[in-house]
């Protein structure tokens, strides 16, 4: 656009408006692997797979779209590393509220089962 | 990384990369964030607030999940539907992720006709977001719908076995559905803005004196690709648990 140079070159440098711009052939490649492991991950309900592998296969086909989805959909991938780091380091922290409520389930779970064991008794 | 490479007079030394770049971003003045015009820094925060909001309920959902004794209603025979005389377990919930996805897609191509200032092309990408935004809500309306009727589901107990299921899944779903809605407004008004030319003109919006720019799509856009993220760990550990 013809204001952009109009406005001076000072403010577009300083602010990077230009923002980000890539391949539409990018995003149609994301779109289609989202696809791919959404039906990938019904398969696991659909061929009825039970135990860790049915585990492993969720955790990981949710962890691969989350990824894709946040590297190129959110442009994460192109940001500077000051920006992913700030967003991106503090979510490790909820492995420690996973870790606090599994132990806390396992717990209650345990109390529970004394508690209604000591019923039947 | 790729971008930012243009020589001019006006532009101060290059950034530092890697680690270097962190701590010399972090150290400078002003600003921590380059190339970040400060709309899109400031959705990464809320996103990032937006997270552990849906990180607790998912892990207060498992939390009560591990614990209770009875047993947990079988989410693929829930969700199923008959469709053609054939029960299709979690059928409905696989379609309402397929259409997710697919807004994302549109979306992501929104904005990158945006940046192209090509208006007509990101309006209609935008509505087509909105369009499929509005169908994930409507399914998830027949949802609870069917839930709530058919098979006496309520936040308190159910037919099924554990009453955290009803609670659980109401919560979760609720939050989620209501963050679709937002969006689609959310999309509808920037779609407006768009095919008005408004972010040509750089005209301000109707409660702020802040210029229209592209970079509105681009943020959008993140609400709306956060809110796809989210369903995808939804999708994981609710239905596929």
């Amino acid at each position: 656009m013809a204001h952009a140079h109009a406005g001076g070159q000072q403010q577009a440098v300083a602010a990077h408006v230009e923002g980000q711009q890539h391949p539409i052939g990018i995003y149609l490649k994301i779109w289609g692997l989202l696809f791919v492991l959404s039906t990938a991950s019904y398969l696991v309900d659909y061929f009825h797979f039970q135990g860790y592998l049915r585990w492993f296969l969720i955790i990981v086909f949710m962890l691969l779209k989350a990824g894709l989805i946040v590297a190129v959909f959110m442009h994460m991938l192109w940001e500077r590393l000051a920006m992913v780091y700030a967003i991106l380091v503090p979510t490790v922290l909820l492995m420690v509220l996973l870790g606090i409520g599994a132990l806390e389930a396992d717990y209650t779970f345990l109390t529970r089962g004394v508690f209604f064991l000591k019923g039947l008794l | 990384m790729t971008q930012g490479t243009r020589a001019t007079a006006a532009e101060p030394l290059p950034l530092a990369e890697g680690i270097h770049g962190i701590v010399s971003d972090w150290s400078s003045d002003q600003r921590a964030f380059k190339n970040v015009p400060w709309g899109k820094a400031m959705m990464w925060i809320f996103l990032l607030s937006d997270t552990f909001i849906f990180s607790s309920f998912l892990i207060s959902y498992m939390t009560v999940r591990m614990s209770t004794t009875d047993a947990w209603p079988n989410p693929s025979e829930v969700f199923a539907l008959v469709l053609f005389g054939k029960k299709i377990p979690l059928i409905l919930i696989a379609i309402m992720t397929f259409v997710l996805i697919s807004s994302s897609g549109t979306m992501a191509m929104a904005v990158n006709f945006g940046y192209r200032k090509d208006r007509v092309k990101t309006f209609v990408l935008l509505l087509v977001t909105a369009a499929l935004g509005a169908t994930f809500v409507g399914m998830q309306a027949f949802e609870w719908t069917k839930l709530i009727v058919d098979e006496g589901i309520r936040p308190w107990g159910n037919p099924l076995g554990a009453a955290q299921f009803g609670s659980t899944f109401f919560m979760i779903t609720g939050f989620h559905g209501t963050h679709v809605s937002i969006g689609v407004i959310f999309l509808i008004i920037v779609a407006i803005k768009v095919i008005r030319g408004d972010l040509d003109h750089e005209r301000p919006g109707f409660m702020t004196g802040r210029k229209g720019k592209y970079e509105m799509v681009e943020i959008m856009g993140l609400y709306w690709h956060f809110v796809d993220l989210v369903w995808v760990f939804i999708f994981a550990v609710f239905y596929l648990w």
